[in-house]
This record gives structure tokens, C-alpha cells and sequence, in this order.
């Protein structure tokens, strides 16, 4: 969904080639998410298909430009223009394993939950060295990066302080 | 407080590459109790061991009452262990006076608090001369050492404003340019961000990181693991004790 969303915003700046489409992916959202050049046809595709997206050239070699059809840029409109959907929770490994460990039997909860508390302490410290090790302030590709990494702390923090309060509530008969 | 256990392989931090480097602060099996000879005396800081080197920043977390206060005073000369031994800056302030101590302290240690940092009647430029003019040292040499440590920090040009004309992250520079004046290379630092939004919070990190990294040394504590991520490693305190580092 997020890659469909982000190629169809990408598009309405101005047509592209898939392989320029992919490098513009991964640059502006910090190289956080890598994608491959096939996941990036099979989308294309898929937006050709449902009419978001048509060839707009081609090359003498084959390559391919894309553009947006009128449906697309609505698409794109209303995605700026509404706040993505938090309603349904991604599935969420940690969570999925602490619920499990509180009733799996010969499970040790709390060491389950220890471990991962030094897991996002271990992850927010790493995120923490990169981000000081970018130029400051950061500029570009480097900014995009930096407000990545910021979203990475935040969620660790919280994974960690949620644990912590796991760990709590578990040590609390 | 708080009855979880903290996990046992927190935060594989990585040991002070440099080994070489100067130690500024060690605890040796700090131990303090207070009301020793009590029906129930308590065992504020028990054991503890620790190494502050030149270019480290140690962050300390633990929840209230386990310890953290007892620490900095123990590292800042401000109370002596009941036993085992704290050395600052090659000192062992066991066998000192209250005198002795107080010279060391100013003479090594610098502080950050959360707030209530600075002397009011004194603009940024007069609160980081403060403690060299306490030094003995003149004003003609005062000055500028306050003016480059202002500068270190980024605030030269409020060098003369009083506090209650800067902003909180403003005056979090200035007592970090107080607390490295001069020859202080120790900087302990008590939630220093305590009372600022994120980002506020963040440059004030970044401030002490790279004090620390021109050569400093400091002690941290704070209950965000955020800030304590800019930390080379973070020590956890339960009851007293030194849970992992």
C-alpha cells in the first residue's frame, strides 16, 4: 500500500522511468526501505491495470516512461488530503509475542520482555549514533534520513516504556 | 518505584575504545549508608564501580530511590562513600577535608541541573566567570576563558543577557559553558533536559556530546532513554545497586 501510494505521489511530479521511480523512492525516504526493481514493475502494472497510471513513451530499447491518468492524480489529492489509516494495527511482532508469552505454558514472560527491552534499548542507541553522525543540520537526502530516524527513536522509546510497564504489571500480581 | 527486573543484557554498549585516555572519575565498590549505627540503616549507593574516561559520556537510569542522587554527590565531592573509594580527576576524596573537597570540586567538577542553573543577578557571561573569579583567577583572564567556553556552546552573542531574558535550551548552554570553564573537564549532569521540549532537549545533548568529545568527561542521569542514547554507555541503578552496564 505504502509503495503503491508513495510511486503514485512520486508520478505526479512528472513522468518517469520505473528504475528512476525506485531511486527516487529510496533516496527520499532515507534508503529505509530498499525496493526492488521487479516490485516496482509488478506496482506499475497493477496502476496501469486499475487505470491510475498509463506508458506515456518508449525508448528504442524498451524502457518505458509512466505518467498519471486523471483517476491517478485524484488519487494522489486524496492522499495528501486525508491522514492514513492507524484504525486497523499493523500486525506487530513484539506485541503478537508478549500477549502469547503471558499464556503459553513453561513460557517465562518476564524474561521474554526483558530481552526485548535491551533489544530497543540496543536499537535506540544505534539509531542515535547515526543520527549523530549526519551532517548538522541536515540538509536534502541527509534531512529525510534524520526525520526516519527520529520516527525509529520514537518507536523504540515507546516499545521500551511499554515493555517496562509490561514488565510492571507482570511483577504486580 | 518500580519492581521490574532490568534486563540483564541491556545495552551492549561498547567499552571505551581509547583505554589509553585519562580517567576523570572512578568509583571504587562506592558503598553509602545512611543511618549507619540505625535500627535500619540504608544502603543508598552499595558497591558501586565505575570509570568516567576523557571523551566518555556515561548516562545513569534507574528508577527514584535507587541511587542515582547519591552517585553524582558521591562523584562531585559533595559526600564521601561510608566505604570503598571515589576518585576525581586523580584525587581520592575519601581522606579529604570539607575544604579540600570543596576546592576539588571547583577546581574539577562542573554541574548541570535541570533548572535554577544560573545566578539570576548575573548576565551569561558574569555566571560562566563566576567560578574562575572563585578560582582566584582575575577578571582580565576570566573573561575571555568564559567568553570561548559561551562560544563552545553556541551563545556567544548572549553573552550578555541576563537568564530571565533567555530560553530554558538558551540557559542549559550557559551552565554547560559554566560547568567546562576553565581547566573542569568533569561535567555531571542532572536531567539536564528535564524542562525542555524534544528538540530543545536534543541540542542540548548534542552541546554536551561534543564537550564531552573535545575532551570532557561526563556523567549523565536521566530517566529518557532518548537523551541516554547519546551516551557511550548507560549504567542502570536498582536499590543501590549497579545492575548492568
Amino acid at each position: 500500500m505504502s509503495v503503491r501510494q508513495s510511486l503514485l505521489a512520486i508520478l505526479a511530479e512528472g513522468e518517469q522511468y520505473g528504475y528512476q521511480l525506485r531511486h527516487e523512492f529510496e533516496v527520499r525516504t532515507g534508503r529505509t526501505w530498499p525496493i526492488n526493481i521487479g516490485q516496482v514493475y509488478t506496482t506499475l502494472n497493477r496502476l496501469v491495470r486499475d487505470g491510475l497510471v498509463e506508458e506515456a513513451g518508449r525508448q528504442d530499447d524498451g524502457s518505458v516512461t509512466y505518467r498519471l491518468t486523471f483517476a491517478g492524480r485524484e488519487e494522489v489529492e486524496k492522499w495528501w488530503q486525508t491522514a492514513v489509516d492507524r484504525g486497523t494495527p499493523n500486525r506487530d511482532e513484539v506485541a503478537i509475542k508478549v500477549a502469547l508469552s503471558v499464556t503459553a505454558p513453561g513460557v517465562d514472560a518476564l524474561a521474554v520482555v526483558h530481552r526485548q527491552k535491551a533489544e530497543a534499548l540496543r536499537v535506540l542507541q544505534e539509531y542515535t549514533k547515526e543520527k549523530r553522525s549526519l551532517p548538522h543540520p541536515a540538509k536534502g537526502e541527509d534531512f529525510a534520513r534524520l526525520l526516519v530516524l527520529d520516527h525509529l527513536i520514537f518507536a523504540a522509546e515507546a516499545e521500551a516504556r511499554w515493555l517496562d510497564q509490561v514488565g510492571q504489571r507482570l511483577a504486580t500480581p | 518505584m518500580s519492581n521490574v527486573e532490568t534486563p540483564s543484557s541491556a545495552v551492549e554498549s561498547e567499552q571505551p575504545q581509547e583505554t589509553g585516555r585519562p580517567v576523570l572519575l572512578r568509583l571504587h565498590e562506592a558503598t553509602r549508608v545512611h543511618g549507619q549505627g540505625t535500627a535500619v540503616p540504608v544502603h543508598a549507593l552499595n558497591g558501586v564501580s565505575l570509570e568516567v574516561r576523557v571523551g566518555e559520556l556515561v548516562a545513569v537510569m534507574g528508577p527514584s530511590g535507587s541511587g542515582k542522587s547519591t552517585l553524582l554527590h558521591l562523584a562531585g565531592g559533595l559526600d564521601t562513600p561510608t566505604s570503598g573509594d571515589v576518585v576525581v580527576d586523580g584525587v581520592s576524596i575519601a581522606g579529604l577535608s570539607v575544604k579540600a573537597r570543596a576546592a576539588l570540586r571547583r577546581r574539577s567538577v562542573g554541574y548541570v541541573f535541570q533548572d535554577l542553573n544560573l545566578v539570576p543577578a548575573l548576565t551569561a557571561l558574569e555566571n560562566v566567570m563566576l567560578p574562575r573569579e572563585l578560582d582566584g583567577v582575575s577578571t582580565r583572564q576570566a573573561r575571555p576563558e568564559a567568553r570561548a567556553a559561551l562560544r563552545e556552546v553556541g551563545v556567544e552573542d548572549l553573552a550578555d543577557r541576563f537568564p530571565e531574558e533567555m530560553s530554558g535550551g538558551q540557559q542549559q548552554r550557559v551552565a554547560i559553558a559554566r560547568a567546562l570553564v576553565g581547566p573542569r573537564r568533569l561535567v555531571l549532569a542532572d536531567e539536564p533536559t528535564g524542562a525542555l521540549d524534544s528538540l530543545t532537549g536534543e541540542a542540548i545533548m548534542r552541546v554536551l556530546r561534543a564537550r564531552v568529545d573535545d575532551g570532557a568527561a561526563g556523567l549523565l542521569v536521566t530517566h529518557d532513554a532518548q537523551h541516554a542514547a547519546w551516551a557511550d554507555r548507560v549504567v542502570f541503578l536498582r536499590d543501590g545497586k549497579m545492575v548492568e552496564s
